[in-house]
């Protein structure tokens, strides 16, 4: 069996982490405001847009990673960025993938919500900050599953990693793209040891998320 | 709108107007609310009293027109500091999913105020309305008629200049209702709030308000102490919806001595009133005034005997009855005597005069009980 030295495990599983992480993070910085207008606005094309979103939630990892590529890779039009094959490239890659589930799963939290409550709370003598505050602690089930959903998406993702991370040994190496490497290299022992950490990472993760979502008033 | 026009008011609407799509659902001259007074819109579903509430919150963008306190002396008047001066109870209580002491106390926290004080009003009102041993259930955990408490509590306690109560009473069954109804009549008088309810149930109008308004189609009719509306309402459309069920369309043939003699469907009324000779008016009467005697005998006044008083009424009409409907603990008559007349009787007076289809009777009622409404020259409805 490859030694699989205890560095290089610790090492690929805290870039598995700080990668999706920060993508997560990002997601949710552009996806509960955004999803948050989008939920109570009302516009024209507000259901091509829904539609757009929901399409989003779908898209295959692998081929963002292409689009990302192409515009990051010395010959594109972001090459001037060198940003490709680092964990940033990923990064922005991961945050195309994670940000419509955010989007998307957040209308449909807000949507849930009695349509009325907003305007209560306003009468009440909310200011429109607070208003939205007090919307999201509603949802907060529903917005913390909607968290969860998008981290999984991106944790478990190897076809953008691959495509523009490149796997590179220190650099740019993840979980996933391990789990590839050793079992194209036969070493499939190494392989399912690191799928179990993959897996113990994402239940650990959404185990402390979901504490966090059901401590309070149960409904 | 007819009716009088308060000065000094609290609050003031003027000219306004809301639209949806192109039509105009909301359309306001003038509108005062006077400090302390309770002021109950009614109006059937869809003429716009939710609308009218929303606006008078600034809640809504209307097309044109101003909602304003006027004792601003300069301060801030944006949304928000207008909003701060309200409380807003919608319908169907729209509960936190949160503590019923969190729900309560969300008004406060909005402003600010410190958290000691939060806990002393909160726990106050929580007391006023009965509701103090709910304080840390969670909310989604109560009863309907204790969530429209909650509701309340969570809207009195910011001490607002202005109460807008949305079919307060809407979503709870009778019983819960005549005793919520019961405490919010002691708690607007025992406060210094204003407050404008909105309703479609005519009789938690005249209860609760000091003054009624009617809100039909999108426009106040009139706006006058409940007795003046239920009495002498200013055109048919509100005659109707007020509950005057006799509206006949006759003319004014004499008149002295405060009384005018009207002439309906064959038939010489009298009723008191200022209208001149020679105007066209709408005949109004409530069932309640219409008193039934059996028999084609014209009883009161004509054959005085054992138990038979002489009665002051002026009018009596014989007829028959048409139609009977079981109301409650009452019964509507209707009578055909050429004019159509609606008697509200008990149900034990409906027995024991044997009260049927076809049965003779003659309606009898007060010139003072009649209403008339001049109708402009080309009015024929």
């Amino acid at each position: 069996m490859d030694i699989f030295a205890g560095s290089d495990l610790l090492e690929v599983t805290l870039l598995s982490l700080i990668v999706s992480g920060l993508a997560t993070a990002i997601s949710l910085a552009i996806g509960l405001p955004l999803g948050t207008w989008l939920a109570l606005a009302r516009f024209r094309s507000r259901g091509l847009t829904l539609s757009l979103v929901n399409t989003g939630m779908a898209l295959p990892p692998v081929v963002v990673g292409l689009f990302v590529a192409m515009l990051l890779w010395r010959s594109g039009p972001l090459g001037g960025l060198r940003l490709m094959y680092t964990p940033g490239a990923m990064v922005i890659a991961e945050v195309i993938i994670a940000t419509p589930v955010m989007l998307g799963l957040t209308v449909a939290a807000l949507g849930q919500l009695d349509p009325r409550l907003r305007l209560q709370l306003l009468g009440l003598g909310a200011s429109r900050w607070q208003a939205t505050w007090w919307l999201w602690r509603e949802a907060r089930l529903p917005l913390l599953a909607a968290l969860m959903a998008a981290f999984g998406a991106v944790i478990s993702e190897v076809g953008a990693a691959m495509m523009v991370g490149g796997n590179i040994r220190h650099e740019t190496r993840v979980l996933t793209t391990s789990i590839v490497l050793e079992t194209g290299k036969g070493e499939f022992a190494a392989a399912i040891a690191l799928g179990v950490v993959l897996l113990a990472l994402a239940f650990l993760v959404n185990a402390v998320l979901t504490r966090a979502q059901h401590r309070g008033p149960q409904p | 709108m007819t009716g009088p026009v308060p000065v000094d008011p609290l609050l003031e609407v003027d000219d306004l107007v809301v639209v949806r799509g192109a039509r105009p659902i909301l359309e306001i001259d003038h509108l005062a609310i006077v400090r302390g007074e309770t002021l109950v819109v009614v109006g059937p579903n869809g003429a716009g009293k939710s609308t009218l509430l929303l606006a008078l919150a600034r809640l809504l963008r209307p097309q044109r027109g101003e909602v304003a306190f006027r004792d601003s002396f300069g301060e801030r008047d944006d949304d928000l500091a207008h909003r701060r001066r309200i409380g807003l109870v919608l319908p169907d209580p729209i509960l936190l999913d949160a503590s019923v002491f969190d729900n309560v106390a969300s008004g406060l926290r909005f402003r600010g105020v410190p958290r000691d004080e939060v806990r002393v009003r909160v726990s106050d009102w929580l007391g006023r309305l009965g509701i103090g041993h709910l304080r840390d259930r969670p909310a989604r955990q109560i009863s309907s008629g204790e969530a429209q408490r909650v509701s309340l509590a969570r809207a009195l306690v910011v001490e607002p200049d202005l109460l807008l109560l949305d079919e307060p009473f809407a979503s709870v069954d009778a019983m819960t209702r005549a005793l919520l109804l019961d405490d919010l009549e002691n708690l607007l008088r025992a406060t210094p709030v204003a407050c404008v309810a909105v309703t479609h149930d005519l009789d938690e109008a005249v209860r609760l308000g000091d003054r009624v308004a009617v809100l039909l189609e999108g426009r106040l009719r009139q706006c006058d102490r409940p007795e003046r509306v239920l009495a002498a309402p200013v055109d048919g459309d509100v005659a109707a919806f007020v509950g005057v069920e006799t509206r006949v369309h006759g003319r004014v043939v004499e008149a002295r001595d405060g009384l005018a003699v009207v002439e309906a469907a064959g038939h010489r009324l009298e009723a008191v009133s200022s209208v001149g000779p020679g105007r066209a008016v709408l005949f109004c009467l409530r069932p309640e005034d219409v008193t039934l005697w059996s028999g084609d005998q014209p009883g009161p006044g004509d054959h005085p005997g054992p138990g038979t008083e002489m009665s002051s009424a002026r009018n009596r009409l014989p007829g028959r009855v048409s139609r009977v409907t079981p109301s409650g603990p009452l019964v509507r008559v209707s009578v055909d005597c050429g004019v159509p007349l609606v008697a509200l009787v008990t149900r034990a007076s409906a027995d024991e005069m044997g009260l049927a289809v076809g049965r003779p009777v003659v309606a009898t009622f007060k010139a003072s009980a009649a209403h008339l409404i001049p109708l402009a020259k080309d009015q024929d409805r």
